[in-house]
């Protein structure tokens, strides 16, 4: 082993370093069932959390009677809104810079809204004590569109009101939140006046839900003799977390350690602080005992961050050889009860300007207006940067109705406004730098990859055949070629609550040639143990089966912002990478010292450092590690090990083109995805099978989003959606096989040119599973209609053009 | 989702079911596979202060072939339905439509008993039995009796079953040779009830027709039948939309489910007429 009888590519081999399909080492705990996950955390004297939640979605909560409950034999308390006020806890302040009830102040804003917390001895008597409290509501006008809610006289937020400045400027009534504005109105304006063609329509991508495997959920364990609070939970920042309990909690910082365990998904649901994390802490700091608060599936669905929810009206140019000129988006957001969206503070409507998509377009216009409504807040980005998803799928649908308008086949109009390679990095009109890109060959290669020349011969036959009585199923050829933006981001520009979104990585190497290191990012099932791993045997030269990842627990990983947004690898990999390189140049040294040779005179080989000239001469990562540790040498430290925090320069643009073929049945609404090709190119790959998978994961997701779940109300506000038989969570029976593709343009500015990928599928997903509904139909006339694409709403797409007789 | 307290109970034959049944009145409700009934427990939606569970009684197991009847236990699963080969053989509808039951985990619990004595609207063997003509066989405090799957079922979780009785097993005709049988359901994804379905059997000059989940109880139409074995598809279609009353849920509007209901009907009459002599 590593000596010189071995080629330099096997030695690489022998590492499992980047590029590697190497097997997920989480896997072996997993799939033994040997996970540790919240709701496995035993601890001695544990108590149990449980809400008293809101039967209305807009109620004034006219009395809270706990006595029955009280009375309850195992019952420990009942908290309400009055027990938390005096600690200043009754509230909490948001990611958006709202603030939000942790337990209903004199009113409740949607259904599930958290109204008291019981806590008993054990789960079932809180279950039994929450159907004792007795309380009182006085039921109120329900605001559940947003439009109406811009317009309606009933106030939803009385304690904002007379407040005309919000965190994000001015607030046009007393139901709105915010306005932001990006690009150029007046000059897109006058573009759209001038143009050949205008094509024009309202976008509407519906609310949905992450909806984890594994729901929230939290223990809190209050020390009364050391005074430290260890706070467990499922969090995907749990140093962001450990920031907020103490800014709003009063214990100090150093007195709390937040542990993330296995997490079963979060998919964005679990960035922001939940009613739970709180109401856990406060009882655990009254009790002295730990208390354990682990929601159900329902609780998960109706109260917990939703996403989406963007009605986007757009307007798109264009000459009338269909070239675009111009883009104009105006947005309605409905951000529930609350504003709890999870965004960059700086970016109210998260990265929604990446609406410009793949295509050249000169000028752009972008308002959102963010409205309250009687829902559950939320906003988060469901598997997808900060509203990426909806900008995606805002242009590719425009995309869509433009090639209808101009006439045209609809791959042509993409080819024709793709930013070309020589134009990176490109200046988008709505103010991103693009990084890196190669559109056309992605492009060119997905359409060949699909025969799409033979798919459209193949879908002008049917039309035929349809048309003279042989068939009653339609084919549907979905196109996309998404843009993402991930990796948030530049401390310039990207904060939440104040905290610059660098990350961070350590690395120790131990004597004997093997290594830990630990992260501030958590993986939730992306498998961080195993790709980080590989990031450290590429740059020094230890196999990757000897590295530990650690991330999650407070007290020992590096400050960092945690995993979400596609940022693990854009920023924790980033520093990862510069740490390891940190090391590297340290070997450098030991080993120039060894060889007795100046430190220039040796080179990198691998997994060696050898004598320029003499590559015989060499020392091991294995042998300098040692000598680390064991050796005298002049001008160093003992010890090998280094710590990066990296700001990335910019972000990441990874990109994909995927194409989603659908026979559709005009008589039932019942679909079938025959063929899913997804190319994604995320720059370097680090596991390839650990990004196809990713792909198969995201692109299922998108499925799901596509094709039939949401988050439903009825005009009462009551959550229509609440279970998983009418919220739509794909099983295998559900879901296609995929063919995966790629194409590799790394990153000009990160150090091993990785761009992410966790995301780009969903991102891309769900457009192409929507354009392929609206492709089938475009013969006959349909230009727009909504998601979610269930069977009954395409049923109503055929019955509308007619095609029931 | 954690119920409220209660008393477990596991009896070993029908007689002290019956007598736990007797003793607790409206508290007690026996549990066969329990997909509906822990659910509402556990949603808190269905409360009782003793659950009889009936796994552990032996006359409520089994499939038995005759010449001219089935007889099954009303404990046997939908898995059992599927896997038995001489079920298959005589009524190949039965094993068609418990595939199209929920997903393979349910099925190993959910029971044949269980599907049909609920009187859920949603549930597949309810209309399947009254296609088939089967009889419920019901044992209680005062004896046995038989009852008709087509005269079972009064609305939404109400049957003709009293309180203190059991549905012990499920009696099935044998269809004739050459009568041609098929289950056709649409549902939104595994583990869906039916946005609509239909059970169809046609051959010899006869035929039975029946639906699910359009109404507050199965639909079997006599009338729709009687078409359909004079050889009236159009006649037989009318006939089932006229006596079907669907409403509207998260599927869909009534207009749709009437439509997607037509649908399925015709095609499962197109395939048991493709499959009978």
């Amino acid at each position: 082993m590593n000596d010189q009888t071995m080629t330099p590519e096997e030695r690489a081999a022998n590492l499992k370093g980047m590029g590697s399909s190497r097997k997920r080492v989480e896997d072996v705990r997993f799939t033994q069932g040997k996970g540790n996950y919240v709701d496995d955390i035993k601890l001695d004297g544990m108590l149990f959390g449980d809400f008293v939640r809101s039967p209305y979605a807009h109620a004034r909560v006219v009395s809270v009677n706990k006595d029955a409950a009280l009375a309850l034999p195992g019952v420990i308390a009942v908290l309400t809104a009055e027990d938390l006020s005096p600690l200043g806890l009754h509230w909490m302040p948001t990611l958006a810079g709202d603030k939000q009830m942790v337990l209903a102040d004199g009113k409740v804003l949607f259904q599930g809204q958290e109204v008291a917390y019981v806590v008993a001895e054990d789960r079932y008597i809180a279950a039994d004590a929450v159907e004792l409290v007795e309380v009182e509501y006085e039921e109120l006008p329900v605001l559940t569109d947003p439009f109406e809610a811009l317009k309606s006289d009933v106030v939803l937020r009385e304690d904002l009101e007379g407040q005309t400045e919000g965190a994000h400027g001015p607030r046009k009534h007393h139901n709105h939140i915010f306005t932001w504005e990006q690009g150029d109105k007046d000059t897109t304006e006058a573009v759209l006046a001038e143009a050949d063609v205008v094509a024009e329509e309202m976008v509407y991508y519906h609310r949905t839900h992450p909806c984890p495997l594994e729901t929230c959920g939290c223990v809190a364990s209050m020390d009364k003799v050391t005074g430290k609070l260890t706070l467990y939970g499922t969090f995907q920042a749990p140093h962001a977390i450990r920031t907020v309990v103490s800014l709003i909690s009063g214990v100090a910082e150093h007195n709390i350690r937040v542990i993330s365990p296995d997490i079963g998904g979060g998919f964005g649901n679990k960035v922001g602080a939940y009613a739970g994390y709180v109401c856990s802490v406060v009882a655990s700091i009254v009790t002295g005992q730990p208390v354990k608060w682990v929601e159900d599936r329902m609780e998960n669905l109706m109260s917990t961050a939703f996403a989406r929810d963007y009605w986007m009206q757009g307007k798109i140019a264009a000459t009338k050889d269909g070239k675009i000129t111009g883009l104009w988006c105006h947005t309605t957001a409905d951000h529930g009860g609350f504003d709890a969206c999870a965004d960059p503070t700086k970016f109210p409507a998260g990265f929604m300007n990446i609406c410009t998509g793949s295509y050249d377009i000169p000028t752009a216009y972008l308002a959102v207006d963010g409205v309250y409504t009687n829902k559950a807040p939320g906003g988060v980005a469901y598997r997808c940067s900060f509203r990426v998803t909806e900008a995606a799928y805002f242009i590719e649908r425009m995309i869509e109705v433009l090639a209808i308008k101009l006439n045209m086949d609809a791959a042509e109009l993409r080819r024709i406004n793709f930013i070309k390679a020589d134009q990176f990095p490109y200046q988008s009109a709505l103010g991103w730098e693009y990084d890196s890109g190669d559109y056309h060959t992605a492009w060119d290669k997905a359409l060949k990859a699909v025969d799409y020349e033979g798919l459209r011969a193949e879908q002008a036959q049917r039309i035929e055949d349809f048309k003279a009585g042989k068939t009653r199923k339609l084919l549907g050829i979905g196109l996309t070629h998404f843009t993402e933006i991930v990796g948030a981001g530049p401390v310039k520009n990207c904060d939440i609550l104040g905290l610059g979104m660098f990350d961070s990585c350590e690395i120790r190497i131990h004597p004997t040639g093997s290594a830990i290191a630990r992260l501030g990012t958590i993986s939730q099932g992306q498998g961080h143990a195993t790709t980080f791993a590989q990031i450290i045997a590429s740059e020094i030269g230890l196999p990757a089966d000897d590295i530990t990842l650690e991330e999650g627990d407070t007290d020992t990983a590096p400050y960092g912002l945690g995993t979400y947004g596609s940022r693990s690898t854009p920023v924790a990999g980033a520093a990862t990478a510069m740490a390891a390189r940190k090391i590297r140049a340290k070997a450098q040294m030991i080993a120039a010292y060894l060889l007795e040779v100046h430190d220039d005179d040796v080179e990198w080989d691998v997994d060696r450092f050898a004598v320029k000239g003499a590559p015989e001469r060499f020392k091991t990562m294995k042998e300098i590690a040692f000598a680390a540790y064991n050796q005298a040498i002049p001008g160093l430290e003992p010890g090998l090990e280094a710590v990066s925090y990296y700001d990335p320069p910019n972000m990441t643009y990874p990109f994909g083109a995927y194409v989603c073929v659908m026979e559709i049945d005009v008589d039932t609404g019942e679909w079938e995805v025959r063929q899913f090709y997804a190319l994604d190119d995320c720059g370097t790959r680090i596991n390839p099978m650990i990004i196809e998978g990713q792909v198969h994961g995201g692109v299922t997701e998108a499925l799901a989003i596509a094709m039939g779940q949401e988050i439903a109300y009825d005009e009462m506000g009551n959550v229509k959606t609440g279970t998983l038989m009418d919220f739509f969570l794909p099983t295998a029976w559900e879901t296609p096989n995929y063919i995966t593709d790629h194409t590799v343009t790394p990153s000009p500015h990160h150090p091993i040119g990785a761009k992410g990928v966790g995301e780009s599928p969903n991102v891309g997903g769900v457009p192409a599973f929507s354009n392929a509904v609206h492709d089938a139909f475009r013969p006959f006339g349909l230009t727009q209609s909504h998601m979610p694409h269930d069977h009954w709403r395409i049923w109503k797409i055929a019955n509308g053009l007619g095609m029931h007789g | 989702m954690i119920p409220a307290g209660f008393e477990y109970h596991r009896p070993g034959d029908v007689a002290s079911a019956i007598s736990i049944l007797q003793e607790y009145g409206d508290e007690a409700r026996v549990v066969a596979g329990g997909h509906s009934l822990i659910p509402m427990m556990k949603l808190r939606m269905a409360e009782m202060g003793h659950l009889i569970d009936l796994q552990a009684i032996d006359e409520l197991k089994g499939i038995e072939i005759g010449a001219e009847t089935v007889s099954l236990g009303a404990m046997v699963t939908q898995h059992e339905l599927i896997t038995h080969d001489g079920l298959a053989s005589a009524i190949p509808l039965i094993r068609e439509a418990a595939l199209q039951i929920a997903d393979p985990q349910v099925r190993y619990m959910g029971t044949v008993g269980g599907n049909v004595a609920n009187g859920d609207p949603g549930n597949d063997m309810p209309g399947l039995m009254q296609c088939l003509n089967a009889t419920f066989e019901l044992s209680g405090p005062d004896g046995n009796r038989s009852v008709a799957a087509r005269e079972f079922y009064e609305a939404a979780y109400f049957t003709a079953r009293e309180d203190e009785e059991i549905l012990t097993r499920i009696s099935v005709p044998v269809p004739d040779a050459g009568v041609g049988q098929a289950y056709e359901k649409q549902k939104r994804k595994i583990g869906d009830y039916a946005t609509a379905a239909a059970a169809v059997m046609v051959g010899n000059g006869t035929a039975s027709v029946a639906m699910t989940n359009l109404a507050d109880t199965p639909i079997w139409s006599e009338a729709a039948s009687t078409a359909l074995a004079a050889g009236d598809v159009d006649g037989c279609v009318a006939a089932m939309l006229d006596a079907i009353d669907p409403v509207a849920d998260n599927r869909g509007p009534v207009e749709f489910k009437k439509h997607v209901a037509a649908v399925m009907l015709r095609r499962a009459i197109d395939r048991a007429q493709s499959r009978a002599a």
